[in-house]
This record gives structure tokens, C-alpha cells and sequence, in this order.
């Protein structure tokens, strides 16, 4: 049973109330947060008012939803009104957003219970969680190394049971990558199947809000309540569907694809893992298909160069005028927005500003920008015509597992290649699911992932949920947090 | 060497949607500041815009009233630029698909200024400075504009003057701006050069910003048209800059340098989907269009027979000409109507702000009456004149003041009558005429109409009289 029913199930037969739950959580997060530095801000008082919410309720006999009164957390980009939202900048301190993201006011209307908001690379621009303005959040399997990047927090605090599910934003990995570090189970849904209101963005046409859950049934719960349709949203499509219902439903036939070139330069404990995982598939009476998907060479370039581009532009707006933090002394309003975003920005995000900046320029827009949206183009077909071939693709989520804490700092290029499995999803708006697959010999955990068709989720999901069911060995608990 | 003037036009219209074009704020003019905002156009972290679809129509009026073909498919796009006034360092707007490309405005010589293409964009707020301190107000930081940029096909001061005044004409015709230039909601900035009369090669030129007179663009070209014409003369040459223009001194000054020019690093914004327009919404929306200012005169020339100059006053505000086309509904002489209007009415709404309103005590219905009782002759031009006048005075309908002994002709016995009475009694007025004082018939004339009220047809009297003297 996954995380979500179990706690659904304690407080509906009255094991505990809402309210004993959610002092658990925050006891655990007390107790751990200084070595996972997972909550960049802990949201105690607002969790135990919608606790004690939950509990009226069942007291008087009403109904619950599934997520109601569950403990969960949110990633320090999505927008809480009153709750300070700082993308783990310095340049935000002190912001607090005078209205939800959808996906919040989803959520809350449904009484869950937000612990807190959590650790994150700053701006989501990072594969470690490090260049964080409060520091990276650690891995719960060992916290000398990184929790990944850039939803980090969120994936530690889940992987340490300091939260039971949580939202995360994916750019070019940034749900799955973490997940996959941390043993657990992150969904990329498919674009413009949640809402993006609200999520302070850092590149808008990649972007999408997904869940970090400990199993594949919490990530299908969650997504199912989060994918509706926006009206503040153009990019908003919604899913029409039920990917819950269709969980556990025969593979038997599946073509599962696997592209050589996502195995390329892989290492090789991960690469064992993942094929391991294709032999459980195949003993589920599903066919591994193999082919070569030569546009993934492009997809790394193209991502940095489209995302920076957005940044440069989506970052533009912090100038210290209307919120967030603004520089001491000044002299002018010019002098007034340089310092305020050299002082407030890290060198991750400036560096990428500026090449951001670089690549739209004026004699360097055809070159960079633009070949960069046509060859996007070229990926897109590359994945159209793979699933001709096959019903989902099976790749390694991160070509290695979790690093140690600093390496990412010193090697900003080595990081950027971390993200070559992940990004292709990104630039091509398809759904991916991270499922955790193995552990390396030093017990660090390895992830797959699920790749779908646009609006593909119950189709992934349905074939995690037969992984999880079959390598149930793999999904680890850690030894933090609360004990269900 | 004798200089031509070579300029093209950049203006931006202020278009009166009742919200704002990505959010649902308001635009009205003035307000608090910072009242008519929201976390969307004061672009706080995370949220998104959600096109206002009433712009794209009103944008696509603009585009069929100047003869533009309107784009089935068009994006958005983001010029990015640092400025406190622009909540988010960029303004959205559309430079590689706009909404509508071509088209012209035709001045009345016949020649048309070609346009380059039509397209949207939002305003951005404005800045306070007071007391030593600068203050943003976002109030109007949103409110939707159509950006007309023209090619440069304007070789004189009055051609630029005239081009101004047509558009402001046109896009108040189809409703969808006041166009008021001293409260920002029509905006102009002007690209100049000059080159030798002959010469086909385009000069350098210099851009002047913001202009918001027409007046002010006059002045402005006609200083810069003689700068650029001295500095070539004296061997120098024209810089290419922006330029702003002070109506104080009347001189233009540098703001910013070729080489200081912004590099906008537009790019499509991928919060907006792509705008489509089906043929079937533009012809929907042609079919609701009103009669555009120079097909109306054109019409008013070659079907009503009214002289091009009264043509023009007519159709000059769209609520004078409606109101003239309801007053000629049904009317034998357009032309009268036209001249107690362009007349009578005329001398009390004397100027243009009012004429553009156009609120006259007597409504076009009523006017249409009293023409109409002219046509069938039951009354005479004196007497309408007067009645008109009274009808101006009290808002009253023209038979409150016309009885119904004023009413019918005169009938022929009696009108003959008269006439013999006025030969007998005006001897000496016969002896002038018959010795060749042609004018002296007005007199009897007169004496017919006088004793007629005002009832006999003039015209018939003199044919009487004339018969009678022999």
C-alpha cells in the first residue's frame, strides 16, 4: 500500500488524528532537517490549523478525500500566498506572494497538510541542489552526498519520510533526477497537463509541476488531482483521464523501447540496472524492443541554449524595485538594479543569464537560438516516429547515482552532462516517470525511467506500478522520519 | 541642391478594450496609482498572461479599415528591455508574426501610404517624479495597444500631417480608441531623412520619439527636415539617433546613439500559444464594420451630389455623418440637409471637440421631418430657416411652431391674384422692368410672397408676373 492510502487509512479507522500526524512530521523534521537542510522554511502552525481541520471533520463523521490531512511539501518556487517563496535566491528573501499557485489552491482546498516549503537549486538551475542560497539539501541514503537537483529538498524530505509526498518542478530533470538520487519515484508530466500558474518560472516552455512521491500509487494520486485544466494557464491543457484506475492493469504485449543511445556513456552499474529491469519486464510478458534514436546528441545543446534563453528573459524582472531584496547603497536607479542583481543572484544563475543573454543577441539569435528551436523540432519528430516502434521507452533516469556533496560546485560542465537523459523529455513535452531499479555497491540507489507519449501518464504509470509490484526490493526505506 | 523629406510613421494607439489585454484589470484612464493592477500585470513571479481575445478583433478592425491582410496565424513575441516602468523587463508584443501585414491610408490626393503591418502589444506603466524621489504607477502597464508602422512613403509636412488625421479619423470611425494624443492614448514616432530631389537612394535617418500633437510633428519635422538639410549642406552628415523633441525651444535633441541602440533580443514568448484567425471571423467582423470615412464622402459626392469640401465636413466625426445619414433617410435633397447642418447647426457646435460629440438639441429624426415637409412643398425654405432656429432653441419638433394655415401651397387662383394685385399696385417697379430692369421683377416678387406669408412658390409668381406684364 503506498503512503497516501496508509495515512488515508490511519485517520479514517482513528489510529491517530490528523493533528498527532502532523506533530510527528514536524518532531522528525526538527529532529533531522540540520544534517538534510531538506526545509529552506517549516510552516508548522498553518500545518497544525489544517490538521486540526481534518480532524472536525472525521470526528463528525464526514467524508475525507484521499489527500486530505496528508503531510506533504512543496518546492520553494511555487507561489503561497502569505508564505515566503524564494526560489532559494537571496534576490527573493523576504517574498511573500500575494496569491497561490493552482497547484496549491488544488491542494489546499483539499485540506492537505504543507509542512513547509523546501530546498531547491536556486532558480531550479542546478543537478545537486547546491547552488541553493541556503545551502543543498543532502541524500537520505547517505548525506555526504547530494539529494540532486534541482527539487532536491522535496526529494529528501520524501526519501527521509520527513514528508509524505511532495510538488516538484521539472525543467530538464529536475523532478526525476532527484528522485532517482533519492530511491524514490518522480513523475514529468506530460506539458500542459498541469498548471504552470503561479510556478515562478525558469524556462517556460519546458517547465511542468509534478509529484515526488514514495511509490508509483502516491505519484498517480497526486497527479490526478493536480492535472486540470487553467484558464490563467494558455499553455494549460488538463488530462482527461484517470491514470489511478488503470494502474496494475496487464503489460502482457507491451513493446517496451530502449534507444541505444541513452545507454551511451552510461555507467556501468546503472546500466546493468536498467537492463535488469527490462528482463523483469520481459518475465511480465512484455516485449523489450531495442532502436536508435540518433536526435539525442542535440537534446543537451538545445536545452541549455533554449532554457538560458527564457531565463535571461523570466529572470529579468528581479531589479529590487517591487519585492524581493534590493542592495543597501546605490546611486541611481541604473546603479540600483546592477547591484541589486549582482548581490542577489549565484554564479550558477548568472552564468546562465548571460549565456541566456549571448544566444538571443542581435547576430547570434540565428546561430544559437534559432537553430537550437529548429533542431527542438527534430527531437520532436525523433520521439514521434520511436513510438511507432514502441509503447513506452525504458532509459536510465541519470547516467550515474548521487555525487558527493561540492563535485557539482567545481564542475559545472561535468553537472550540465548529468542531465543527457533527462532534458530529451523536456524538449520534446513528453510525460517520464522515475522509478527507483537497483543500488550501486556503496548502497546509493539507481533509477529508470518511463517515457510515455504526449499525455501518455497511465501508460507509464501502469508500467511502474507492474515494475514496483515485481522489484518491490528496490523501493528502500531510509532510516529517518516518521514510521508509519 | 534642393531637398526632399522622406519619413515613416510608428504609432501606437491606445485601443479602448474595457479590460486589460493579459489579465482582467481595467484600463480606464487615471485612477490611483497602483489601484488598477493585479499579481499579473505588475508581472509578480509565476504568474501568466491570458490574451485578452477582444484585442486581436479590435486589432484586426484596425487592419481591414486600412486595407491590410489579416494574418491567419500570428505569436507573440518578447522585447526585453530594463526600465523600472516594465514590471517584467520585457513587453509582450509580436515582431515575427503580427496580425496584420500591408495595407494603406489614402490621403485625399488620391496617394496612398503604404503600411509595413499592424500589431499588438501591451503599454507599459509610467513614472512619477516628485519631490526629488521617482514612483512607478502600473495603472496603465497592460492596457492593450495596436502598433501601426508605416513605410516611408510621406514626402511632406502636410502629407504627414493629413496621414495623422486620417488614421485618428479611421480607427475613431470603427470604435476602437478616442485616439486622444494629449492623453497618450495615440502616440507618434516619426523616422526622417532627406535626400536630393531625384535621388532614389534613402538617406540616414533619425527617429523622434513620442510626439503627442500633431502640431508637435509638425514643428519637429519641419526643424529636423532643415537640421539634416544644413548638416549635409555644410558637408556634414546625419547621424543615425533617437531623437526627442522639446516644444519649448522647438529643437530635437539626441537621446541615445546607433551605437547605444537597445538590442531587444525579441523572442516568441512561450507563456502564448499561437493566435489564430479564421476567414470566416474576419468576414464576420468585416460585416460589422461601419462606412469608413473616404468611401462615405466619395459617396456622399457621387450619389447625393453634395460638394467634395461639405462632403468632407460631414464625414470628418463618425456621429456627424450618422446623424446626417439619418436625417437624409427618405429626403428628395440630401444637399439641404447637408447645408442646415454644415448652416444652422454647424454655428452652435463650433468646435471640434464638440462637433466630434456631435449633441445636438434637435435629433436627426426631427431634422429628416421638417426636410421632408420642404420636399413636399407644403412649407418654403424661409420658413423651414426660421423654424429650424426655434426647433434649435427649444429641442421641439418642427410642427410645434409650423400651423396648419402655414402648410399647403398657395392655391393657383389665389396665387394669381396676388399677382395681378401686385402689378396694379406697383407701377412704377412694372415701368423699370419694361425698360429693361431686369431685377426690378424681385420687387413684385416679394410683394407676392410677403402677402402669401411666405407661401407662394417664388418661382411660379415671377412666371406669372412676367406673363401678366406681357
Amino acid at each position: 500500500m503506498g503512503t497516501i492510502a496508509k495515512i488515508h487509512e490511519m485517520l479514517t479507522s482513528k489510529q491517530c488524528s490528523c493533528t498527532e500526524l502532523t506533530k510527528s512530521y514536524l518532531e522528525e523534521i526538527e529532529k533531522s532537517n540540520g544534517e538534510l537542510n531538506a526545509y529552506v522554511n517549516v510552516t508548522g502552525d498553518e500545518a497544525l490549523k489544517t490538521a486540526e481541520k481534518v480532524d472536525k471533520k472525521i470526528a463528525s463523521g464526514e467524508e475525507i478525500g484521499l489527500l486530505e490531512g496528508v503531510p506533504m511539501t512543496l518546492k520553494d518556487n511555487l507561489s503561497t500566498k502569505g508564505i515566503e517563496t524564494t526560489c532559494c535566491s537571496k534576490i527573493l528573501t523576504g517574498y511573500k506572494p500575494i496569491y497561490n499557485a493552482t497547484v496549491w489552491d488544488i491542494l489546499q482546498s483539499q485540506n492537505a497538510v504543507m509542512l513547509g516549503k523546501t530546498n531547491m537549486d536556486e532558480f531550479a538551475m542546478g543537478s545537486s541542489c547546491e547552488t541553493s542560497y541556503f545551502g543543498g539539501a543532502t541524500n537520505p541514503f547517505n548525506t555526504k552526498h547530494v539529494s540532486g537537483g534541482s527539487s532536491g529538498g522535496v526529494a529528501s524530505a520524501v526519501g527521509a519520510n520527513i514528508a509524505a509526498y511532495g510538488l516538484g518542478s521539472d525543467t530538464g530533470g529536475s523532478i526525476r533526477q532527484p528522485a532517482s538520487f533519492c530511491g524514490i519515484v518522480g513523475l514529468k508530466p506530460t506539458y500542459g497537463s498541469v498548471s504552470r500558474y503561479g510556478l515562478v518560472a525558469y524556462a517556460s516552455s519546458l517547465d511542468q509541476i509534478g509529484p515526488i512521491t514514495k511509490s508509483v500509487e502516491d505519484a498517480s494520486i497526486v497527479f490526478d488531482a493536480i492535472s486540470k485544466y487553467d484558464d490563467k494557464d494558455s499553455t494549460s491543457k488538463g488530462y482527461n483521464g484517470n491514470t489511478y484506475s488503470s494502474l496494475n492493469n496487464d503489460i502482457k504485449g507491451m513493446k517496451i523501447g530502449i534507444a541505444r543511445e541513452y545507454l551511451d556513456g552510461v555507467r556501468d552499474d546503472v546500466k546493468e540496472a536498467v537492463l535488469n529491469a527490462a528482463e523483469v519486464y520481459k518475465s511480465l510478458g512484455a516485449e523489450i524492443v531495442y532502436f536508435d534514436l540518433p536526435a539525442l546528441k542535440f537534446a543537451l545543446p538545445v536545452y541549455y541554449i533554449i532554457a538560458c534563453a527564457e531565463a535571461s528573459s523570466n529572470l529579468g524582472r528581479y531589479d529590487g524595485i517591487r519585492y524581493g531584496y534590493k542592495t543597501e547603497h546605490y546611486n541611481g536607479t541604473h546603479d540600483m538594479i546592477c547591484r541589486t542583481r549582482s548581490e542577489g543572484f549565484g554564479e550558477e544563475v548568472k552564468r546562465r543569464i548571460l549565456l541566456g543573454t549571448y544566444v538571443l543577441s542581435a547576430g547570434y539569435y540565428d546561430a544559437y537560438y534559432k537553430k537550437a528551436q529548429n533542431l527542438r523540432g527534430t527531437i520532436v519528430k525523433a520521439f514521434n516516429d520511436a513510438f511507432t516502434h514502441c509503447d513506452v521507452i525504458l532509459a536510465p533516469t541519470v547516467p550515474m547515482t548521487a555525487f558527493e556533496m561540492g563535485r557539482a560546485v567545481s564542475d559545472p560542465i561535468e553537472t550540465y552532462l548529468t542531465d543527457i537523459c533527462t532534458v530529451p523529455v523536456n524538449i520534446a513535452g513528453l510525460p517520464g516517470v522515475s522509478v527507483p531499479c537497483g543500488f550501486n555497491a556503496k548502497g546509493m540507489p539507481i533509477g529508470m525511467q518511463l517515457i510515455g507519449k504526449s499525455f501518455g501518464e497511465a501508460e507509464i504509470l501502469n508500467a511502474a506500478y507492474k515494475y514496483q509490484q515485481a522489484a518491490g526490493e528496490n523501493f528502500k526505506d531510509t532510516k529517518w522520519g516518521v514510521k508509519l | 541642391m534642393k531637398y526632399e523629406l522622406v519619413a515613416g510613421f510608428e504609432t501606437h494607439i491606445e485601443l479602448a478594450t474595457k479590460t486589460k489585454i493579459f489579465c482582467g484589470c481595467t484600463t480606464q484612464f487615471g485612477g490611483e496609482p497602483n489601484t488598477h493592477c493585479c499579481p499579473v500585470c505588475i508581472g509578480l513571479p509565476g504568474t501568466l498572461p491570458k490574451l485578452n481575445r477582444q484585442v486581436v478583433r479590435y486589432g484586426i478592425m484596425a487592419g481591414l479599415a486600412t486595407h491590410g491582410e489579416i494574418a491567419e496565424i500570428s505569436k507573440m513575441d518578447r522585447k526585453n528591455y530594463c526600465y523600472p516602468d516594465l514590471s517584467k523587463a520585457y513587453q509582450i508584443s509580436q515582431l515575427y508574426a503580427p496580425l496584420t501585414i500591408g495595407g494603406y491610408v489614402e490621403l485625399s490626393s488620391g496617394k496612398k501610404i503604404r503600411l509595413h503591418h499592424i500589431h499588438i502589444e501591451e503599454d507599459a506603466g509610467k513614472l512619477i517624479h516628485q519631490h526629488g524621489d521617482t514612483y512607478v504607477d502600473y495603472n496603465r502597464g497592460g492596457v492593450p495597444l495596436i502598433e501601426i508602422v508605416s513605410e516611408p512613403d510621406i514626402r511632406s509636412i502636410d502629407e504627414a500631417r493629413e496621414y495623422v488625421e486620417k488614421l485618428q479619423q479611421v480607427m475613431r470611425y470603427i470604435g476602437i480608441s478616442d485616439c486622444k494624443m494629449q492623453e497618450g492614448s495615440m502616440r507618434c514616432d516619426v523616422n526622417i531623412s532627406v535626400r536630393p530631389v531625384g535621388s532614389e537612394k534613402l538617406g540616414t535617418r533619425t527617429e523622434i520619439k513620442n510626439m503627442n500633437s500633431i502640431n508637435n510633428i509638425c514643428k519637429a519635422m519641419e526643424y529636423e527636415f532643415e537640421r539634416q538639410v544644413d548638416l549635409i549642406e555644410s558637408g556634414g552628415q546625419v547621424v543615425q539617433e533617437t531623437l526627442r523633441y522639446d516644444d519649448a525651444t522647438n529643437t530635437t535633441s539626441s537621446m541615445r546613439s546607433k551605437e547605444d541602440a537597445h538590442d531587444y533580443r525579441y523572442f516568441r514568448d512561450p507563456d502564448l500559444v499561437t493566435i489564430h484567425v479564421t476567414k470566416e471571423e474576419v468576414e464576420e467582423i468585416k460585416s460589422t464594420l461601419p462606412e469608413l470615412p473616404t468611401e462615405k464622402c466619395k459617396r456622399y459626392v457621387d450619389e447625393l451630389s453634395i460638394p467634395e469640401k461639405d462632403a468632407q465636413l460631414l464625414t470628418k466625426y463618425r456621429n456627424i455623418s450618422e446623424y446626417f445619414d439619418k436625417a437624409c433617410e427618405g429626403v428628395k435633397s440630401p444637399k439641404t440637409v447637408s447645408n442646415f447642418i454644415i448652416g444652422q447647426i454647424f454655428s452652435r457646435v463650433e468646435t471640434e471637440a464638440d462637433k466630434e460629440v456631435f449633441d445636438v438639441s434637435v435629433s436627426p429624426e426631427q431634422l429628416n421631418e421638417l426636410v421632408k415637409l420642404l420636399d413636399s412643398g407644403k412649407i418654403r425654405n424661409n420658413l423651414a430657416k426660421a423654424t429650424l432656429e426655434k426647433m434649435l432653441d427649444s429641442g421641439k419638433g418642427a410642427l410645434e411652431f409650423i400651423s396648419e394655415s402655414d402648410m399647403g401651397g398657395l392655391d393657383e387662383n389665389a396665387m394669381i391674384e396676388l399677382c395681378k394685385q401686385a402689378v396694379e399696385s406697383n407701377t412704377k417697379a412694372v415701368e423699370d422692368y419694361k425698360n429693361g430692369k431686369e431685377k426690378a421683377i424681385k420687387a413684385l416678387v416679394g410683394f407676392v410672397m410677403k402677402n402669401s406669408r411666405g407661401k407662394a412658390d417664388a418661382a411660379a409668381a415671377e412666371a406669372k408676373i412676367k406673363e401678366l406684364i406681357g
